[in-house]
């Protein structure tokens, strides 16, 4: 019997020719991530449990990038992002990317992908659950807690469980109107939150692989809202380059084999799929945009790990270009480089910052701002009744905020279209 | 490691997130700082929208108001519990509130992790769905040994799954404990 791609980069890891689901093994860790909200914690019981000279296994193995409470006047926020600084000089981390300065990133995720810590074939733990994200790279990633991460910082070591593995396979071609998103939502809908829960979720098809790295992070990145351990793309020459472009560590590529055993499969016609929502209140509450369409809205959100890179404004400038938006919206991009890259990338010779600012959106410095609602003074966080259709990953009661708020789920593209008409609106209306 | 945790049922529907357990924004407290813990405990569930806090009357608060800690100490949830965010700050909050144990179909797997590797609550599956049997004050029994939860007010007593794989973490009192007793680190 053959293996998976994550069975057999778990393999690697642990030192073993072979790995079965469902076996509780002990991984070596290539790096660590961690952020403003779980690293002080995670230091906090590195230091008490390994003690006053507790040692970093691996500073090179360490990246901390503060994103998620960054640009609020709350004390305790800040405190927070001074811990991880006060750190970092303390045990001189070269992997620390400071607020207000040139080297901070914004949203972890996608701070991953463009400094080079994605690494096809090799493991990588943060403490964030859309960590999963990384694995658009041929390489296993997952979400921790902070003890786990402690447990790591000291040792470079984590117990898990090898995962059984689900396969989706998107054939055909991808009509101009949908994305990733659209894909991943119909996922979603089919095996539900709690339908990938200690399982990888693995992508494939034609379709998958006719996408750029951002697109295919955005199908991984929603793998853990189907409670999934990892979700997975085999690297090609698309993540080859985007990878050699950023670093020179050595790679190596794993490839499922042909009789290795997944617990399901699926097979999407990608050329018949459609724009799709998930209603609030969860991520698998799938439904056609059609079906939906004419809801009122009090507020469009376009950020987050999940839909604030390149691509997803991109998709959403070419609907806002020389229109204006009905209802509040919201351009937050997920990093800095991505936030370098709107005054950059052009349509028709105009910014997309120009074009978003043009159609009367706010723009928003990079941090996961209003994605996980955050303190009160967070930019585009939900408020008491209001009724938002976002980009992002998590629609569950007062993700994005009040918890008497409403979340609609959706690509760049249907978020844009509804910002155009202030009503949830399907995107072939305008593409 | 306690043989018999005995408490009040605090019952909740399916699917509870961890942004329900501990909302986003009261993630900014220390962990450690005494005065500061004290608010995973206010703030423990107030994420719960409040007609399905306390099922299946709902309109219970897990912890009041003016209060720091629960009368609640039993958790008793559908499937999926804990899913969404890596924050360890749910188990935290849960056990900070006073809760000793979860009894739920199913878990998301880095609440369960969680919950086990910090040794903050005891993550127990029941064998079938509890949520609409037990009602939310009602005085509970978990026998850790025998694996079973006995409900004192209707008199009725459910198995549990053994805890398997995760008992010598739950003996042991959290990971690092485990891994000093044997000898991996």
């Amino acid at each position: 019997m053959g293996m998976t791609i994550t069975e057999k980069i778990l393999a690697k890891a642990s030192g073993r020719d072979k790995v079965n689901p469902g076996e509780n093994i002990w991984l070596n860790v290539d790096v660590l991530m961690t952020h403003d909200v779980c690293g002080p914690p995670t230091i906090g019981i590195w230091k008490r449990e390994f003690g006053n000279d507790a040692k970093i296994w691996d500073k090179d193995k360490l990246v901390i990038f503060p994103d998620h409470y960054i640009f609020t006047a709350n004390p305790q926020a800040n405190r927070n992002v001074n811990i991880l600084r006060e750190f970092a000089a303390e045990y001189n981390l070269p992997n620390y990317y400071d607020v207000g300065t040139d080297r901070y990133k914004g949203v972890c995720h996608i701070a991953l992908a463009e400094e080079g810590y994605n690494v096809p074939g090799t493991v990588l733990f943060g403490t964030d659950s859309h960590t999963c994200t990384s694995g658009a790279f041929g390489m296993f990633s997952t979400g921790v807690g902070n003890t786990d991460a402690a447990f790591i910082l000291g040792t470079g070591k984590i117990w898990e469980k090898v995962p059984e593995s689900l396969k989706f396979t998107f054939e055909g071609e991808l009509p101009p109107y949908l994305t990733a998103k659209d894909l991943i939502l119909q996922v979603l809908g089919d095996i539900t939150t709690d339908g990938g829960t200690y399982r990888a979720l693995e992508f494939d098809g034609s379709a998958v692989f006719a996408m750029q790295m951002d697109e295919r992070m955005t199908l991984t990145n929603m793998a853990i809202e189907a409670g999934a351990m990892n979700g997975i793309i085999a690297a090609d020459k698309v993540t080859e380059d985007y990878v050699k472009a950023r670093t020179n560590k050595p790679y190596e590529l794993f490839y499922s084999d042909g009789d290795a055993k997944y617990r399901q499969k699926f097979v999407y016609d990608a050329s018949k799929m459609e724009p799709l929502v998930a209603k609030p209140h969860s991520p698998d509450n799938k439904d056609t945009v059609r079906n939906v369409e004419g809801t009122k809205l009090t507020k469009c959100y376009i950020g987050s790990c999940t839909g604030g890179k390149l691509s997803d404004f991109v998709n959403a400038a070419k609907l806002l270009f020389g229109n204006q938006v009905k209802v509040p919206t919201f351009v937050v991009p997920a990093s800095t480089l991505v936030a370098k890259q709107l005054e950059e990338e052009t349509i028709s010779g105009v910014s997309l910052r120009q074009i978003f600012e043009n159609a009367g959106c706010e723009i928003a410095q990079s941090s996961c701002a209003a994605c996980l609602g955050g303190p009160m003074d967070t930019v585009g966080r939900a408020t008491d009744g209001e009724v938002v259709i976002s980009t992002t990953n998590r629609n569950f009661p007062g993700r994005m905020g009040s918890k008497k708020s409403e979340v609609y789920l959706a690509s760049p593209y249907t978020v844009a279209a509804s910002a155009l008409t202030g009503v949830i609106t399907d995107p072939r209306d305008f593409l | 490691m306690e043989k018999i945790i005995k408490g009040k049922a605090f019952v909740l529907g399916d699917n509870i997130d961890t942004d329900q357990i501990i909302p986003a924004e009261h993630l900014v407290y220390s962990l450690t700082d005494p005065e500061e813990v004290k608010m995973y405990g206010k703030y423990a569930l107030s994420g719960v929208p409040l007609n399905s806090s306390g099922l299946p009357s709902g309109g219970i608060l897990f912890t009041k108001e003016t209060e720091y800690e629960s009368e609640f100490s039993i958790i008793v949830g559908g499937s999926n519990f804990g899913c969404g965010s890596s924050r360890e700050h749910a188990p935290f909050a849960l056990q900070v509130a006073g809760a000793k144990a979860i009894i739920a179909e199913s878990y998301a797997r880095i609440f369960y992790r969680n919950s086990v590797d910090g040794g903050f609550v005891i993550p127990y599956e029941t064998q079938i769905k509890l949520n609409d049997k037990i009602k939310t004050g009602d005085e509970l029994e978990i026998d850790l040994v025998g694996n079973t939860v006995k409900n004192h007010t209707t008199e009725e007593l459910y198995t549990l799954n053994p805890l398997g794989d995760i008992l010598p973490i739950i003996e042991a009192g959290n990971i690092f404990e485990y891994a000093r007793q044997n000898n991996m680190m």
